[in-house]
Protein backbone atom coordinates (compact mmCIF):
# COMPACT_ATOMS: atom_id res chain seq x y z
CA UNK A 1 0.00 0.00 0.00
CA UNK A 2 2.75 2.23 0.72
CA UNK A 3 4.65 1.69 -2.09
CA UNK A 4 1.21 2.02 -4.60
CA UNK A 5 0.88 5.51 -2.95
CA UNK A 6 4.62 6.31 -3.18
CA UNK A 7 4.52 5.17 -6.98
CA UNK A 8 1.16 7.50 -7.57
CA UNK A 9 3.32 10.39 -5.85
CA UNK A 10 6.46 9.97 -8.62
CA UNK A 11 4.40 9.10 -10.99
CA UNK A 12 3.98 12.55 -12.91
CA UNK A 13 7.95 13.57 -12.13
CA UNK A 14 8.56 9.96 -14.02
CA UNK A 15 6.01 10.38 -16.98
CA UNK A 16 7.38 14.01 -17.60
CA UNK A 17 10.66 12.78 -17.38
CA UNK A 18 10.02 10.15 -19.88
CA UNK A 19 8.38 12.53 -22.18
CA UNK A 20 11.78 14.74 -22.43
CA UNK A 21 13.57 11.62 -22.75
CA UNK A 22 11.48 10.90 -25.97
CA UNK A 23 12.06 13.77 -26.97
CA UNK A 24 16.17 14.49 -26.31
CA UNK A 25 16.73 10.79 -28.50
CA UNK A 26 13.97 11.31 -31.25
CA UNK A 27 15.80 14.86 -32.32
CA UNK A 28 19.33 12.89 -31.96
CA UNK A 29 18.08 9.37 -33.49
CA UNK A 30 16.44 11.42 -36.44
CA UNK A 31 19.23 14.47 -36.29
CA UNK A 32 15.91 16.89 -36.61
CA UNK A 33 17.76 20.66 -36.89
CA UNK A 34 17.36 22.83 -34.27
CA UNK A 35 15.50 25.10 -35.68
CA UNK A 36 13.09 23.06 -36.62
CA UNK A 37 12.52 21.10 -33.11
CA UNK A 38 15.08 22.08 -30.46
CA UNK A 39 15.83 19.21 -28.19
CA UNK A 40 15.09 19.67 -23.98
CA UNK A 41 18.40 19.83 -23.46
CA UNK A 42 19.00 22.92 -25.62
CA UNK A 43 15.90 24.42 -24.61
CA UNK A 44 17.06 23.83 -20.80
CA UNK A 45 20.46 25.85 -22.16
CA UNK A 46 17.91 28.64 -23.81
CA UNK A 47 16.03 28.91 -20.45
CA UNK A 48 19.23 29.21 -18.56
CA UNK A 49 20.57 31.86 -20.95
CA UNK A 50 17.49 33.76 -20.86
CA UNK A 51 16.56 33.85 -17.43
CA UNK A 52 15.78 37.07 -16.67
CA UNK A 53 13.44 38.11 -19.67
CA UNK A 54 11.92 34.85 -19.07
CA UNK A 55 11.14 35.22 -15.59
CA UNK A 56 10.46 39.17 -15.73
CA UNK A 57 7.48 38.32 -18.84
CA UNK A 58 6.09 35.22 -17.00
CA UNK A 59 5.49 37.20 -13.91
CA UNK A 60 3.73 39.70 -16.01
CA UNK A 61 1.51 36.82 -17.76
CA UNK A 62 0.99 35.60 -14.52
CA UNK A 63 -0.47 38.59 -13.16
CA UNK A 64 -2.61 39.43 -16.25
CA UNK A 65 -4.10 36.42 -16.26
CA UNK A 66 -4.74 36.47 -12.37
CA UNK A 67 -6.45 39.68 -13.12
CA UNK A 68 -8.15 38.49 -15.54
CA UNK A 69 -9.43 35.33 -14.06
CA UNK A 70 -10.34 37.12 -10.54
CA UNK A 71 -12.30 38.86 -12.84
CA UNK A 72 -14.05 35.84 -14.18
CA UNK A 73 -14.85 34.36 -11.00
CA UNK A 74 -16.45 37.17 -10.07
CA UNK A 75 -18.74 38.16 -12.66
CA UNK A 76 -19.28 34.61 -13.82
CA UNK A 77 -20.06 33.56 -10.18
CA UNK A 78 -22.76 36.52 -10.24
CA UNK A 79 -23.84 35.94 -14.00
CA UNK A 80 -23.91 32.31 -13.58
CA UNK A 81 -26.23 32.72 -9.94
CA UNK A 82 -28.22 35.14 -11.80
CA UNK A 83 -29.34 33.00 -14.82
CA UNK A 84 -29.97 29.81 -12.62
CA UNK A 85 -32.27 32.37 -10.58
CA UNK A 86 -34.77 32.44 -13.25
CA UNK A 87 -36.52 30.64 -15.88
CA UNK A 88 -36.75 34.00 -18.16
CA UNK A 89 -33.49 35.39 -17.56
CA UNK A 90 -31.90 31.86 -18.55
CA UNK A 91 -33.60 31.59 -21.79
CA UNK A 92 -32.97 35.03 -22.72
CA UNK A 93 -29.33 35.56 -21.80
CA UNK A 94 -28.20 31.98 -22.77
CA UNK A 95 -27.98 31.90 -26.52
CA UNK A 96 -26.05 35.08 -26.09
CA UNK A 97 -23.74 33.59 -23.63
CA UNK A 98 -23.12 30.88 -26.70
CA UNK A 99 -22.96 33.38 -29.27
CA UNK A 100 -20.25 34.90 -27.72
CA UNK A 101 -18.38 32.02 -26.76
CA UNK A 102 -18.23 31.50 -30.19
CA UNK A 103 -16.49 34.16 -30.97
CA UNK A 104 -12.79 33.66 -31.30
CA UNK A 105 -10.91 35.73 -28.81
CA UNK A 106 -7.96 36.56 -30.94
CA UNK A 107 -10.78 38.46 -33.42
CA UNK A 108 -11.66 40.59 -30.20
CA UNK A 109 -8.31 41.81 -29.18
CA UNK A 110 -7.89 44.48 -32.13
CA UNK A 111 -11.78 45.84 -30.30
CA UNK A 112 -9.87 45.64 -26.84
CA UNK A 113 -6.81 47.64 -28.60
CA UNK A 114 -8.58 49.94 -30.19
CA UNK A 115 -10.19 50.85 -26.93
CA UNK A 116 -7.57 50.48 -24.29
CA UNK A 117 -4.06 50.43 -26.36
CA UNK A 118 -1.69 47.99 -26.28
CA UNK A 119 -0.28 46.09 -23.27
CA UNK A 120 -2.04 44.88 -19.61
CA UNK A 121 -5.56 45.80 -20.14
CA UNK A 122 -6.36 43.79 -23.47
CA UNK A 123 -4.78 40.99 -21.56
CA UNK A 124 -6.41 40.93 -18.79
CA UNK A 125 -9.95 41.42 -20.86
CA UNK A 126 -9.15 38.99 -22.84
CA UNK A 127 -8.13 36.18 -20.19
CA UNK A 128 -11.08 36.76 -18.40
CA UNK A 129 -13.37 37.01 -21.85
CA UNK A 130 -12.19 33.75 -22.20
CA UNK A 131 -12.53 32.20 -19.22
CA UNK A 132 -15.71 33.32 -17.36
CA UNK A 133 -18.14 31.14 -19.83
CA UNK A 134 -17.27 27.54 -17.98
CA UNK A 135 -17.75 29.79 -14.88
CA UNK A 136 -20.59 30.65 -15.61
CA UNK A 137 -22.42 27.54 -17.45
CA UNK A 138 -21.17 25.27 -14.48
CA UNK A 139 -22.90 27.63 -11.59
CA UNK A 140 -26.22 27.63 -13.66
CA UNK A 141 -26.20 23.82 -13.97
CA UNK A 142 -25.39 23.54 -10.02
CA UNK A 143 -28.74 25.56 -9.56
CA UNK A 144 -30.85 23.90 -12.32
CA UNK A 145 -30.28 20.58 -10.63
CA UNK A 146 -31.58 21.15 -7.49
CA UNK A 147 -33.90 17.84 -6.51
CA UNK A 148 -37.44 19.06 -7.26
CA UNK A 149 -38.31 16.55 -3.51
CA UNK A 150 -36.19 18.83 -2.20
CA UNK A 151 -37.77 22.00 -3.23
CA UNK A 152 -40.75 20.69 -1.96
CA UNK A 153 -39.87 19.74 1.66
CA UNK A 154 -38.11 23.67 1.55
CA UNK A 155 -41.24 25.00 0.27
CA UNK A 156 -43.92 23.23 2.31
CA UNK A 157 -42.16 24.64 4.78
CA UNK A 158 -42.77 28.12 3.66
CA UNK A 159 -38.92 29.13 2.21
CA UNK A 160 -38.69 31.81 0.23
CA UNK A 161 -36.64 31.19 -3.14
CA UNK A 162 -33.85 33.29 -1.25
CA UNK A 163 -33.55 30.78 1.35
CA UNK A 164 -33.66 27.70 -0.91
CA UNK A 165 -30.50 29.73 -3.00
CA UNK A 166 -28.77 29.99 0.78
CA UNK A 167 -29.43 26.98 2.11
CA UNK A 168 -29.03 24.70 -0.95
CA UNK A 169 -28.68 25.97 -4.25
CA UNK A 170 -25.26 27.36 -3.26
CA UNK A 171 -23.59 24.92 -1.49
CA UNK A 172 -24.10 22.20 -4.00
CA UNK A 173 -22.82 24.70 -6.46
CA UNK A 174 -19.85 24.91 -4.84
CA UNK A 175 -18.21 21.75 -6.33
CA UNK A 176 -19.49 22.62 -9.76
CA UNK A 177 -17.91 25.74 -9.35
CA UNK A 178 -14.22 24.86 -8.09
CA UNK A 179 -14.79 22.04 -10.99
CA UNK A 180 -14.65 24.97 -13.55
CA UNK A 181 -12.25 26.89 -12.18
CA UNK A 182 -9.25 24.63 -12.67
CA UNK A 183 -10.72 24.88 -16.79
CA UNK A 184 -11.02 28.38 -16.52
CA UNK A 185 -7.69 29.28 -15.03
CA UNK A 186 -6.25 26.89 -17.97
CA UNK A 187 -8.01 29.21 -20.27
CA UNK A 188 -7.04 32.54 -19.02
CA UNK A 189 -3.52 31.71 -19.33
CA UNK A 190 -4.49 31.45 -22.96
CA UNK A 191 -6.57 33.99 -23.39
CA UNK A 192 -2.93 36.64 -22.01
CA UNK A 193 -0.83 35.11 -24.28
CA UNK A 194 -3.39 35.34 -27.13
CA UNK A 195 -3.39 38.93 -26.44
CA UNK A 196 0.32 39.62 -25.66
CA UNK A 197 0.85 37.92 -28.91
CA UNK A 198 -1.29 40.37 -30.66
CA UNK A 199 -0.80 43.47 -28.51
CA UNK A 200 1.62 43.88 -26.30
CA UNK A 201 5.37 44.72 -25.94
CA UNK A 202 5.87 42.37 -22.59
CA UNK A 203 4.63 39.48 -21.47
CA UNK A 204 5.55 35.54 -22.73
CA UNK A 205 3.38 35.83 -25.63
CA UNK A 206 5.34 38.92 -26.89
CA UNK A 207 8.59 37.30 -25.88
CA UNK A 208 7.58 34.49 -28.03
CA UNK A 209 6.47 36.49 -30.65
CA UNK A 210 10.04 38.34 -30.36
CA UNK A 211 12.03 35.07 -30.36
CA UNK A 212 10.21 33.61 -33.70
CA UNK A 213 11.24 37.00 -35.81
CA UNK A 214 14.99 36.74 -34.56
CA UNK A 215 14.19 32.68 -35.48
CA UNK A 216 15.72 31.97 -31.75
CA UNK A 217 13.40 28.54 -31.93
CA UNK A 218 15.00 27.23 -28.56
CA UNK A 219 13.50 30.63 -26.88
CA UNK A 220 10.32 29.57 -28.48
CA UNK A 221 10.34 26.30 -26.62
CA UNK A 222 11.80 28.18 -23.80
CA UNK A 223 8.69 30.25 -23.44
CA UNK A 224 6.42 27.53 -23.91
CA UNK A 225 7.58 25.18 -21.10
CA UNK A 226 7.30 28.82 -18.62
CA UNK A 227 3.72 28.54 -19.35
CA UNK A 228 2.98 24.70 -18.99
CA UNK A 229 4.83 25.09 -15.61
CA UNK A 230 2.62 27.96 -14.51
CA UNK A 231 -0.57 26.50 -15.65
CA UNK A 232 0.39 23.40 -13.62
CA UNK A 233 0.97 24.95 -10.69
CA UNK A 234 -2.04 27.50 -10.83
CA UNK A 235 -4.10 24.31 -12.25
CA UNK A 236 -2.72 22.43 -9.12
CA UNK A 237 -3.65 25.35 -6.42
CA UNK A 238 -7.24 25.32 -7.71
CA UNK A 239 -7.49 21.79 -7.05
CA UNK A 240 -6.29 21.67 -3.66
CA UNK A 241 -8.96 24.79 -3.04
CA UNK A 242 -11.48 22.57 -4.72
CA UNK A 243 -10.88 19.53 -2.58
CA UNK A 244 -10.61 21.87 1.10
CA UNK A 245 -13.78 23.31 -0.11
CA UNK A 246 -16.03 20.80 -1.32
CA UNK A 247 -14.36 17.40 -0.24
CA UNK A 248 -17.79 16.37 1.05
CA UNK A 249 -18.75 15.88 -3.15
CA UNK A 250 -15.34 14.43 -3.41
CA UNK A 251 -15.57 10.71 -1.47
CA UNK A 252 -15.81 8.47 -4.49
CA UNK A 253 -13.28 5.79 -4.57
CA UNK A 254 -13.81 6.03 -8.32
CA UNK A 255 -10.95 7.91 -9.66
CA UNK A 256 -8.63 6.57 -7.00
CA UNK A 257 -7.44 3.22 -7.85
CA UNK B 1 -63.66 12.80 15.41
CA UNK B 2 -63.36 15.70 13.19
CA UNK B 3 -61.87 15.79 9.77
CA UNK B 4 -58.48 17.59 9.57
CA UNK B 5 -57.36 17.26 5.87
CA UNK B 6 -60.47 17.60 3.73
CA UNK B 7 -60.66 17.26 -0.47
CA UNK B 8 -63.18 17.84 -2.16
CA UNK B 9 -64.41 17.25 -5.49
CA UNK B 10 -60.92 18.36 -6.04
CA UNK B 11 -59.40 18.68 -9.50
CA UNK B 12 -55.73 19.31 -10.80
CA UNK B 13 -53.98 19.10 -13.77
CA UNK B 14 -50.43 20.09 -14.49
CA UNK B 15 -50.18 22.88 -16.94
CA UNK B 16 -53.54 24.46 -16.45
CA UNK B 17 -56.83 22.81 -16.78
CA UNK B 18 -56.78 22.17 -20.84
CA UNK B 19 -54.31 19.31 -20.13
CA UNK B 20 -55.14 15.98 -19.08
CA UNK B 21 -55.89 16.02 -15.04
CA UNK B 22 -53.78 14.14 -12.85
CA UNK B 23 -56.81 13.60 -10.12
CA UNK B 24 -60.25 14.95 -11.31
CA UNK B 25 -63.74 14.55 -8.52
CA UNK B 26 -61.14 13.65 -5.78
CA UNK B 27 -62.72 13.48 -2.15
CA UNK B 28 -61.32 12.20 0.78
CA UNK B 29 -61.51 12.93 4.24
CA UNK B 30 -58.91 12.07 7.35
CA UNK B 31 -59.71 12.77 10.57
CA UNK B 32 -57.46 14.29 13.26
CA UNK B 33 -55.04 11.62 14.38
CA UNK B 34 -55.55 9.16 12.10
CA UNK B 35 -53.03 6.49 9.85
CA UNK B 36 -54.62 7.33 6.89
CA UNK B 37 -52.82 5.25 3.88
CA UNK B 38 -53.73 5.95 -0.08
CA UNK B 39 -52.93 2.71 -2.20
CA UNK B 40 -53.28 2.49 -5.93
CA UNK B 41 -51.48 1.68 -9.32
CA UNK B 42 -48.56 3.86 -10.81
CA UNK B 43 -48.95 7.01 -11.97
CA UNK B 44 -52.62 7.55 -10.24
CA UNK B 45 -51.47 10.86 -9.16
CA UNK B 46 -50.48 10.17 -5.61
CA UNK B 47 -48.22 12.48 -5.67
CA UNK B 48 -50.35 15.36 -6.63
CA UNK B 49 -52.59 13.99 -4.01
CA UNK B 50 -50.07 15.09 -1.48
CA UNK B 51 -48.48 18.23 -3.33
CA UNK B 52 -52.25 19.15 -3.07
CA UNK B 53 -52.70 18.72 0.65
CA UNK B 54 -49.85 20.66 1.50
CA UNK B 55 -49.99 23.70 -0.53
CA UNK B 56 -47.02 23.03 -3.18
CA UNK B 57 -50.20 22.86 -6.05
CA UNK B 58 -53.86 24.47 -5.92
CA UNK B 59 -56.34 22.54 -7.47
CA UNK B 60 -58.41 23.98 -10.23
CA UNK B 61 -61.68 23.03 -9.13
CA UNK B 62 -62.52 21.38 -5.56
CA UNK B 63 -61.43 22.71 -2.06
CA UNK B 64 -58.57 21.63 0.02
CA UNK B 65 -59.17 22.50 3.89
CA UNK B 66 -56.60 21.74 6.35
CA UNK B 67 -57.65 22.19 10.13
CA UNK B 68 -60.39 23.42 9.24
CA UNK B 69 -59.12 26.52 6.84
CA UNK B 70 -58.68 26.65 2.94
CA UNK B 71 -55.20 25.98 1.93
CA UNK B 72 -54.03 29.07 -0.14
CA UNK B 73 -50.19 29.07 0.46
CA UNK B 74 -47.61 25.86 1.77
CA UNK B 75 -48.41 24.62 4.96
CA UNK B 76 -46.02 24.86 7.45
CA UNK B 77 -47.78 22.32 9.64
CA UNK B 78 -46.64 19.44 7.40
CA UNK B 79 -43.55 17.60 7.66
CA UNK B 80 -42.73 15.60 4.41
CA UNK B 81 -40.62 12.47 3.55
CA UNK B 82 -39.91 11.10 0.33
CA UNK B 83 -38.57 7.98 -1.12
CA UNK B 84 -35.39 9.70 -2.04
CA UNK B 85 -34.27 11.12 1.44
CA UNK B 86 -33.37 14.09 0.36
CA UNK B 87 -30.75 15.28 2.78
CA UNK B 88 -27.94 18.04 2.20
CA UNK B 89 -24.61 15.88 1.67
CA UNK B 90 -22.52 18.70 3.14
CA UNK B 91 -24.17 18.88 6.56
CA UNK B 92 -23.84 16.42 9.37
CA UNK B 93 -27.19 14.34 10.47
CA UNK B 94 -27.70 16.54 13.17
CA UNK B 95 -27.55 19.80 10.50
CA UNK B 96 -29.68 18.10 8.49
CA UNK B 97 -31.85 17.65 11.16
CA UNK B 98 -32.13 20.88 12.36
CA UNK B 99 -32.77 22.77 8.71
CA UNK B 100 -36.21 23.00 8.66
CA UNK B 101 -36.53 24.96 11.96
CA UNK B 102 -33.80 27.51 10.34
CA UNK B 103 -36.45 27.54 7.89
CA UNK B 104 -39.66 27.47 9.45
CA UNK B 105 -41.38 30.33 11.72
CA UNK B 106 -41.21 30.92 14.76
CA UNK B 107 -38.30 28.54 15.15
CA UNK B 108 -35.96 30.33 12.53
CA UNK B 109 -35.89 33.61 14.47
CA UNK B 110 -35.05 31.87 18.01
CA UNK B 111 -32.33 29.69 16.05
CA UNK B 112 -29.86 31.82 17.64
CA UNK B 113 -31.08 31.83 21.32
CA UNK B 114 -32.69 29.01 21.65
CA UNK B 115 -29.92 26.34 19.52
CA UNK B 116 -29.39 24.22 22.58
CA UNK B 117 -32.65 23.68 22.92
CA UNK B 118 -33.18 22.79 19.52
CA UNK B 119 -30.21 20.36 19.26
CA UNK B 120 -31.29 18.81 22.26
CA UNK B 121 -34.39 18.10 20.51
CA UNK B 122 -32.87 16.55 17.33
CA UNK B 123 -30.88 14.38 19.42
CA UNK B 124 -33.84 12.89 21.08
CA UNK B 125 -35.59 12.61 18.07
CA UNK B 126 -32.96 10.45 16.53
CA UNK B 127 -32.57 8.70 19.56
CA UNK B 128 -36.49 7.92 19.36
CA UNK B 129 -35.82 6.27 15.45
CA UNK B 130 -32.61 4.23 16.56
CA UNK B 131 -30.18 6.88 15.90
CA UNK B 132 -28.90 7.61 18.95
CA UNK B 133 -24.78 9.60 18.74
CA UNK B 134 -24.66 9.61 14.68
CA UNK B 135 -25.64 12.96 14.04
CA UNK B 136 -22.15 13.62 13.94
CA UNK B 137 -21.83 11.64 10.92
CA UNK B 138 -22.08 13.10 7.53
CA UNK B 139 -25.39 11.57 5.65
CA UNK B 140 -23.44 9.64 3.29
CA UNK B 141 -21.60 7.58 6.23
CA UNK B 142 -25.13 6.48 6.80
CA UNK B 143 -26.71 3.15 5.29
CA UNK B 144 -29.67 3.28 3.18
CA UNK B 145 -32.09 2.65 6.00
CA UNK B 146 -30.40 4.98 8.54
CA UNK B 147 -30.90 8.01 5.90
CA UNK B 148 -34.32 7.14 5.56
CA UNK B 149 -34.38 7.41 9.34
CA UNK B 150 -32.92 10.46 9.36
CA UNK B 151 -35.24 12.13 6.92
CA UNK B 152 -38.38 11.04 9.04
CA UNK B 153 -36.68 13.07 11.98
CA UNK B 154 -36.70 16.00 9.49
CA UNK B 155 -39.97 15.73 8.34
CA UNK B 156 -41.02 15.94 12.35
CA UNK B 157 -38.21 18.46 13.81
CA UNK B 158 -40.60 21.36 13.86
CA UNK B 159 -43.18 19.31 15.49
CA UNK B 160 -45.98 19.19 12.03
CA UNK B 161 -49.39 18.34 13.20
CA UNK B 162 -49.58 16.76 9.64
CA UNK B 163 -47.04 14.08 8.47
CA UNK B 164 -46.89 13.50 4.48
CA UNK B 165 -44.92 10.60 3.03
CA UNK B 166 -44.90 9.77 -0.25
CA UNK B 167 -43.40 6.09 -0.30
CA UNK B 168 -40.83 6.49 2.02
CA UNK B 169 -39.79 3.34 2.19
CA UNK B 170 -39.85 2.17 -1.89
CA UNK B 171 -35.82 2.41 -1.95
CA UNK B 172 -35.29 -0.15 1.17
CA UNK B 173 -34.83 -3.47 1.46
CA UNK B 174 -37.70 -5.60 3.40
CA UNK B 175 -35.99 -6.32 6.53
CA UNK B 176 -35.01 -2.57 6.55
CA UNK B 177 -38.69 -1.42 5.33
CA UNK B 178 -40.12 -3.57 7.95
CA UNK B 179 -38.30 -2.02 10.77
CA UNK B 180 -38.91 1.27 9.66
CA UNK B 181 -42.84 0.26 9.86
CA UNK B 182 -42.39 -0.08 13.47
CA UNK B 183 -40.38 3.09 13.41
CA UNK B 184 -42.79 4.96 12.36
CA UNK B 185 -45.92 3.66 13.84
CA UNK B 186 -44.04 4.35 17.27
CA UNK B 187 -43.39 7.53 16.31
CA UNK B 188 -47.20 8.13 15.41
CA UNK B 189 -48.42 6.62 18.37
CA UNK B 190 -46.34 8.50 20.31
CA UNK B 191 -47.28 11.69 18.88
CA UNK B 192 -50.37 11.14 17.90
CA UNK B 193 -50.13 13.08 14.76
CA UNK B 194 -51.82 13.09 11.76
CA UNK B 195 -50.12 10.79 8.95
CA UNK B 196 -50.92 10.43 5.44
CA UNK B 197 -48.71 7.43 3.92
CA UNK B 198 -48.53 7.34 0.15
CA UNK B 199 -47.95 3.43 -0.65
CA UNK B 200 -48.11 1.07 -3.17
CA UNK B 201 -47.18 -1.42 -1.03
CA UNK B 202 -50.35 -2.85 0.58
CA UNK B 203 -49.08 -5.06 3.19
CA UNK B 204 -47.33 -1.74 4.61
CA UNK B 205 -50.63 0.11 3.98
CA UNK B 206 -52.42 -2.26 6.08
CA UNK B 207 -50.25 -2.71 8.72
CA UNK B 208 -49.98 1.01 9.58
CA UNK B 209 -52.94 2.29 8.47
CA UNK B 210 -56.39 2.80 10.54
CA UNK B 211 -58.26 3.54 7.13
CA UNK B 212 -56.77 2.48 3.39
CA UNK B 213 -57.86 4.27 0.61
CA UNK B 214 -57.47 2.74 -3.08
CA UNK B 215 -57.25 5.55 -5.61
CA UNK B 216 -58.46 4.45 -9.12
CA UNK B 217 -56.16 4.54 -12.43
CA UNK B 218 -55.19 8.62 -13.91
CA UNK B 219 -56.98 11.05 -13.26
CA UNK B 220 -57.21 9.51 -9.48
CA UNK B 221 -60.14 9.86 -7.33
CA UNK B 222 -61.01 7.58 -4.41
CA UNK B 223 -62.54 4.34 -5.10
CA UNK B 224 -62.64 2.45 -2.32
CA UNK B 225 -62.33 3.09 1.70
CA UNK B 226 -61.13 0.57 3.79
CA UNK B 227 -61.65 0.59 7.75
CA UNK B 228 -58.55 -1.60 9.37
CA UNK B 229 -59.85 -2.26 12.69
CA UNK B 230 -56.79 -4.39 13.55
CA UNK B 231 -56.54 -3.85 17.00
CA UNK B 232 -53.21 -1.56 18.52
CA UNK B 233 -50.79 -1.46 19.36
CA UNK B 234 -50.05 -3.80 16.14
CA UNK B 235 -46.83 -6.12 15.88
CA UNK B 236 -45.27 -7.21 13.23
CA UNK B 237 -45.94 -11.02 13.56
CA UNK B 238 -50.17 -9.41 12.88
CA UNK B 239 -48.87 -9.52 8.95
CA UNK B 240 -48.86 -13.17 9.03
CA UNK B 241 -52.59 -13.58 10.39
CA UNK B 242 -55.41 -15.06 8.37
CA UNK B 243 -56.99 -11.58 8.99
CA UNK B 244 -54.30 -9.59 7.73
CA UNK B 245 -54.39 -11.18 4.56
CA UNK B 246 -57.77 -11.47 3.61
CA UNK B 247 -57.31 -7.41 4.07
CA UNK B 248 -54.58 -7.54 1.82
CA UNK B 249 -55.83 -9.36 -0.93
CA UNK B 250 -59.35 -7.63 -0.66
CA UNK B 251 -57.41 -4.35 -1.37
CA UNK B 252 -55.18 -6.21 -4.01
CA UNK B 253 -58.77 -7.25 -6.00
CA UNK B 254 -60.04 -3.46 -6.14
CA UNK B 255 -56.59 -1.94 -7.41
CA UNK B 256 -56.17 -5.01 -10.20
CA UNK B 257 -59.82 -3.35 -10.79
CA UNK B 258 -59.15 0.01 -11.27
CA UNK B 259 -56.19 -0.83 -13.72
CA UNK B 260 -58.64 -2.72 -16.28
Amino acid sequence: MKNRSLAITLSPWLYTLALFAIWEASVWIFSIPVFFLPPPSTIAVAIYDYWPAIYRNSLITLWATLVGFGLAVGFGLLLGLVIGWSRSIYAGLYPLMIGFNAIPKVAVVPILVLWFGIGFVPAVLTAFLISFFPIVVNVATGLATIEPELEDVLKALGASKLDIMRKVGIPRTLPYFFGSLKVAITLAFVGTVISESVASNNGIGNLMLQAQAQFQVPLIFAGLIALAVEGIVMYWLMAVLEKRMTGWAQRSGFAQN
Amino acid sequence: MTAFVTLEDVSHAYGGDTSAPAVEGLSISINEGEFAAVVGPSGCGKSTLMKLATGLQFPFKGKVRIAGEAVDKPLKIAGMAFQAPTLLPWRTTLENLLLPLEIVQPHRSEMRRKRHEFVARAENLLTSVGLRDQGGKFPWELSGGMQQRTSLCRALIHEPKLLMLDEPFGALDAFTREELWCVIRDLQAARKITVCLVTHDLREAVFLADRVFVMSARPGRIVVERKIDIPRPRDLDVTFTPAFQDIVHELRSHIVKTRR
